[in-house]
């Protein structure tokens, strides 16, 4: 074996599926000098991959999640590695059979055929050896199978080396990674240095390990998943294959069994959480099994082997099926369950390939490889974006929390609202205490505490009846309540006060600031001081990087203003793409924000400071600094609630004096305190207002999302170029605002839909755009000042005109919808927010 | 026949040991590290298990260990022990004497009156061969040690033992103590229902005194490490020719 280069274009480290599936799609993509190392030796270096059961079922309620799958299993049947067999999630509850019917429905969102839900007779004929009087149904896929994930890594790599591109080195153990000018410099082996412009961390549970030597962070732990092989079973004596039957998820008991050979592979996510320090991983040479194979803890596998047993009492329970093999093997858990994608923010260069399973693995190497190489995924990477952590969330504490209250939902019913009850109150606005005693119910964005709604408002409910669209299936009332609407009425007849202290909040300064905002930017940014400007940010591609509101401050003082769940990746974004001479700075947590909105809006404000706060003397798209109980406020004329009213930022400290001011000076004009329900849901749907993620995302562009701009700024800008050959083509979706005509369940419940939910023909069918985009509800939920539920989608020209009646699917059943055009139902023409 | 069974907790084989800092013991802090009994151990269980099944009867696993080694008894009665006897200690050594005083008086005292008593021949970790002599002896039973075939009828064990090439038959009248060696039998492993019946059967435990140690471990060493390596051989089928070379060398083609 030749010795290890001392330079590189990339380096990296990891000869998993990961890392095989990176090398690969970056000698596709036409990178040339490309090493990769791993410290086990091969085809299997001992990491995750190397236990891994394989499998592959096609439905996950997350679309980046779904995407990335559909994208892996097209890649292993390409390369002749995946073995197709069919897969059933049984259901031993009614209450998961509802869950698979809405398995069923995000399936149908993202693309997923061959999909029907069972009766335990239908189960039973498919895999005879199940007790089907144990079980509900189930819900089978016919796509689901396993893939060889060794042997697809072999072949990628070898692919790679067969390009020219690609110098592998097996047993070469990292010792440091050094890092120059916040920019990767360096592998640092036990065999030599090599000197890289880019690095990779494909180390499945040992990422977070090697990122610390670089001194980034990539929050992971690594954690047990159990499993064990018995056999030999009788039923499979005769086998031919190595899978003949469906592979069953036991959803309910968070297990799975699957044949193997023959045998039968039982696994489980049911035992407790058992987490690791990579440290405490022992080396290939210090290993038992492999090194990421621990021995198996049979009293933690106690429950799992009555349920299997339960299931397939004839294979279980026949004494003549031993245990051959039985290991804890060790995955990756992150705090909040996706992937942990792309380049650190601290250090240039040095890349995150890591958490990432078996079923999602070549899709991840392809996507990572293409942001690399140019510039941007064709799957939207948001979600998964390592630039998405606070420092808050990638302590220790953090993950190990998180992991640990995550593993056993791995199969679990997990509601779109659901809340963590680990590691809460860890980011509390200068306004929680006076929350708190107002009985706010708070939720969490990323661990900031928000007010979803408050109790203090409950008799609202009563005071608008029906208008509050009260809700009594169980399913939509979880994680929701009446007050919600009741408060988004209130604030329309009155005003409401708004905690927003979990916006990301950063500074441009400098000589350069304003060529960075104009360079990022959609919008016009050489605007008068004192200018607030509403903007997209595009990818190059011309799909949706972000949206943002940006205030001119000063001739070289730009402040951007951006939700709290992605503001680190625009903060970063923005960073990436700065020009010579912009300083930047995180203000997110120095700054609070609030917001005040209402018809009475303008007379609580004027009540507590002296500026002028008229219509003429603070026009719409306006922000200036005022004062307010002595304190300095920056107050900004913008609405997403529809009506009219302030932002105001005020520093921490001076938070809460603002706060009694208003509240004070509020309470003659009928001011309630009103939560994210109404700022993040009802306020912004019934005006129309598109969120980035659910509308708003790399898939879609500006036309699409019905939000061009009359001209094009001269100024160059990251998207230009696709944005003006965007305006001069047909959209292939626009995005739409859709009413529910009729509520009525079979059972003759009114059921509200949540998001996600597949838009059909009233023929039933699919409705796919000529880019072979998937019409799925991308937000929903209630608008109560026009007593509709309201869907948004996207929908080729055939179906977009308003009137046409459509259906969405929700819970397996159809319902009737009409498409009302795509803009607000409520106030269309901003009368309110202008006055 | 109601027989006994003795086995020794010990760690799990790694690919490498370490000792700890003071060199006097296996380092076994670390999370990956399993633990097991001796593979003689795993085969003595198995020959009185299908001694049971054949004549009926029971089989009691004794052990003498820390409370964590109730892990092994559990796991051998997923394999068909009924009942286990933990003889507690908090850990420190228990030399080849003490051990064998300790099993002896609990055999003794235990409410089964046993016919025979199989364990390893030797221990894992330790391999003194001592135990199985010692326990004889103070039990006043015949011993035969190292015994690669066993079946018991009307009350005579037959043991048989390889020497060289030869075999030597030995029967034995019981009660009497065997010591079996690997390859006796092949042991089962556990099956889900034995696993879900070995959590039901019961455990008792005693805490022996120890008497003065006779024989001190002073410190480990570890040996050296083998350099082995590794001759890649080629790639698929590309490998085929050298494969079959290989094969001649060692003899398995002509």
């Amino acid at each position: 074996m030749s010795s290890l280069p001392s330079k590189a274009k990339c380096v990296v480290i990891g000869a998993g599926i990961v890392g095989n599936s990176m090398v690969y799609h970056l000698a596709r993509l036409g990178w040339t000098d490309i090493v990769q190392i791993d410290k086990g030796p091969l085809p299997n270096p001992g990491g995750s991959t190397g236990h891994a059961s394989n499998f592959i079922f096609l439905v996950d309620h997350n679309k980046e999640m779904a995407q990335l799958t559909l994208d892996s299993l097209r890649q292993y049947i390409e390369l002749d590695t995946f073995f197709e067999s069919g897969g059933i999630e049984v259901a031993r509850t009614a209450e998961r059979m509802q869950e698979l019917n809405r398995r069923v429905t995000s399936g149908k969102s993202w693309g997923v055929d061959g999909m029907a839900i069972l009766t335990p007779d239908e189960v039973k004929g498919m895999v005879p050896f199940i007790d089907e009087s144990v079980i509900l149904g189930g819900f089978y896929t016919k796509g689901v199978g396993v893939c060889d994930s060794l042997r697809a890594g072999t072949l990628m790599r070898e692919k790679a080396i067969e390009m020219g591109a690609l110098q592998s080195f097996a047993n070469v153990e990292v010792k440091d990674l050094t890092v120059e000018d916040g920019h990767i410099k360096a592998v640092v082996t036990d065999q030599g240095t090599i000197e890289a412009d880019y690095v990779v961390i494909a180390t499945g549970c040992w990422s977070r390990q090697l990122a610390a030597m670089a001194g980034a962070n990539i929050p992971l732990t690594p954690a047990v998943h159990q499993m064990k092989d018995i056999g030999p079973v009788a039923m499979f004596a005769d086998a031919k294959g190595d899978l003949e039957y469906p592979i069953v998820r036991d959803m309910d008991t968070n297990m799975y069994e699957r044949q193997h050979g023959t045998g039968l592979e039982i696994g489980s996510y049911a035992h407790r959480p058992i987490l690791y320090d990579a440290e405490e991983i022992p080396s290939n040479a210090e290993a038992a099994l492999s090194p990421t194979e621990f021995p198996f803890t049979p009293d933690d596998f106690a429950d799992q082997d009555e349920h299997a047993l339960e299931l397939m009492p004839e294979i279980v329970g026949d004494e003549g099926a031993q245990e051959k093999y039985a290991i804890n093997g060790l995955l990756s858990l992150t705090p909040d369950g996706m992937p942990i994608l792309g380049e650190t923010p601290e250090v240039k260069g040095l890349w995150s390939a890591a958490a990432v399973w078996v079923k999602e693995g070549p899709g991840v190497g392809r996507a990572l490889a293409e942001w690399m190489v140019l510039g941007e995924p064709e799957i939207d990477l948001h979600a998964s974006d390592i630039a998405r952590f606070y420092p808050e969330q990638t302590t220790t504490k953090h993950i190990k929390d998180r992991a640990n209250e995550g593993f056993n939902k791995t199969y679990g019913i997990v509601h779109p609202a659901e809340q963590w009850s680990s590691n809460r109150g860890v980011r509390k606005s200068p306004y929680y205490d006076r929350e708190a005693d107002l009985g706010a119910v708070f939720y969490e964005t990323v661990l900031w505490e928000r007010p979803f709604w408050y109790a203090s408002n409950a008799g609202l409910v009563e005071k608008y009846g029906d208008a509050v669209m009260p809700r009594t299936a169980e399913w939509e009332s979880r994680w929701w309540s009446p007050i919600i609407n009741a408060e988004h009425l209130q604030m329309r007849e009155t005003a409401g006060l708004v905690d927003l202290t979990a916006f990301a909040l950063f500074d441009i300064t400098g000589p350069g600031a304003l060529a960075t905002v104009q360079g990022v930017c959609m919008r016009q940014m050489d605007v008068a001081v004192g200018k607030v400007v509403y903007t997209p940010v595009l990818l190059p591609s011309g799909g949706w990087r972000s949206d943002l509101t940006v205030m001119r401050l000063g001739e070289d003082h730009f402040r951007v203003v951006t939700g709290g769940a992605h503001g680190m990746s625009d903060f970063k974004w923005f960073k990436d793409h700065a020009a010579e001479g912009a300083t930047f700075t995180n203000l997110t947590d120095d700054i609070s924000t609030l917001g005040v909105w209402g018809p009475n809006a303008r007379a609580i404000v004027s009540a507590v400071t002296d500026a002028d706060m008229s219509n003429e003397g603070f026009p719409f798209g306006t922000c200036r600094e005022i004062t307010i109980a002595g304190k300095s406020v920056l107050a900004s004329r913008i609405s997403y609630v529809g009506d009219l009213g302030w932002e105001l930022y005020v520093s921490m400290a001076d938070g809460p004096a603002v706060w009694d001011a208003i509240w004070a000076a509020g309470q003659e004009h009928g001011l309630i305190p009103v939560g994210i329900g109404v700022y993040g849901t009802t306020g912004r749907l019934e005006k129309a207002y598109r969120a980035y993620g659910p509308e708003l995302e790399g898939d879609f562009n500006v036309i699409e999302a019905g939000m061009a701009t009359k001209k094009v700024k001269d100024a160059d800008f990251v998207g230009k170029e696709s944005y003006l050959r965007h305006r001069e083509e047909e959209p292939a979706a626009t995005l739409c605002v859709l009413t529910v005509d009729d509520h009525t369940s079979s059972t003759g419940e009114k059921r509200y839909m949540m998001g996600g939910e597949p838009i059909l023909t009233l023929e039933g069918e699919s409705i796919v755009d000529p880019h072979g985009r998937i019409s799925y509800v991308t937000s929903a939920g209630s608008a109560p000042s026009v007593g509709k539920h309201i869907l948004m989608t996207y929908l080729p020209a055939e179906y977009s005109t308003p009137g046409t009646k459509l259906a969405v699917e929700y819970l397996g059943e159809q319902y009737p919808v009409t498409v009302t055009g795509s803009g607000a139902l409520f106030d269309p023409n901003n009368e309110r927010i202008l006055s | 026949m109601d027989i006994a069974v003795c086995i020794k907790r010990v760690p799990l084989s790694p690919g490498r040991w370490t000792l700890t800092a003071d060199g006097t013991e296996i380092d076994t802090s670390s999370s990956a590290m399993g633990w097991t009994l001796s593979p003689h151990e795993e085969c003595a269980t198995e020959a009185a298990v299908q001694l049971k099944e054949t004549d009926g009867g029971t089989v009691t696993a004794f052990t003498l260990g820390t409370p964590e080694s109730s892990e092994q008894i559990r796991e051998l009665m997923a394999v068909g022990v009924d009942r286990g006897v933990l003889l507690e200690t908090d850990g420190a050594e228990w030399d080849a004497q003490a051990t064998a005083a300790a099993l002896a008086e609990a055999i003794r005292a235990d409410e089964t009156d046993f016919s025979a008593v199989i364990l390893g021949t030797e221990s894992a970790d330790v391999s003194g061969y001592q135990v199985g002599v010692r326990l004889a002896h103070a039990l006043g039973w015949p011993i035969v040690t190292n015994v690669k075939g066993l079946s018991v009828s009307n009350g005579v064990a037959r043991c048989e033992r390889v020497v060289g090439s030869e075999r030597e038959v030995y029967e034995v009248s019981l009660p009497a103590v065997i010591a079996v060696k690997d390859g006796v039998n092949i042991p089962r492993y556990p099956s889900v229902p034995g696993r879900i019946k070995a959590r039901k059967k019961p455990i008792d435990t005693a805490n022996p005194t120890r008497s003065d140690p006779r024989v001190e471990k002073v410190s480990l060493a570890l040996p050296p490490q083998e350099a082995g390596t590794a001759e890649i051989i080629g790639n698929g089928p590309d490998a085929a020719p050298r494969v079959v070379e290989i094969l001649k060398e060692i003899g398995v083609l002509a």
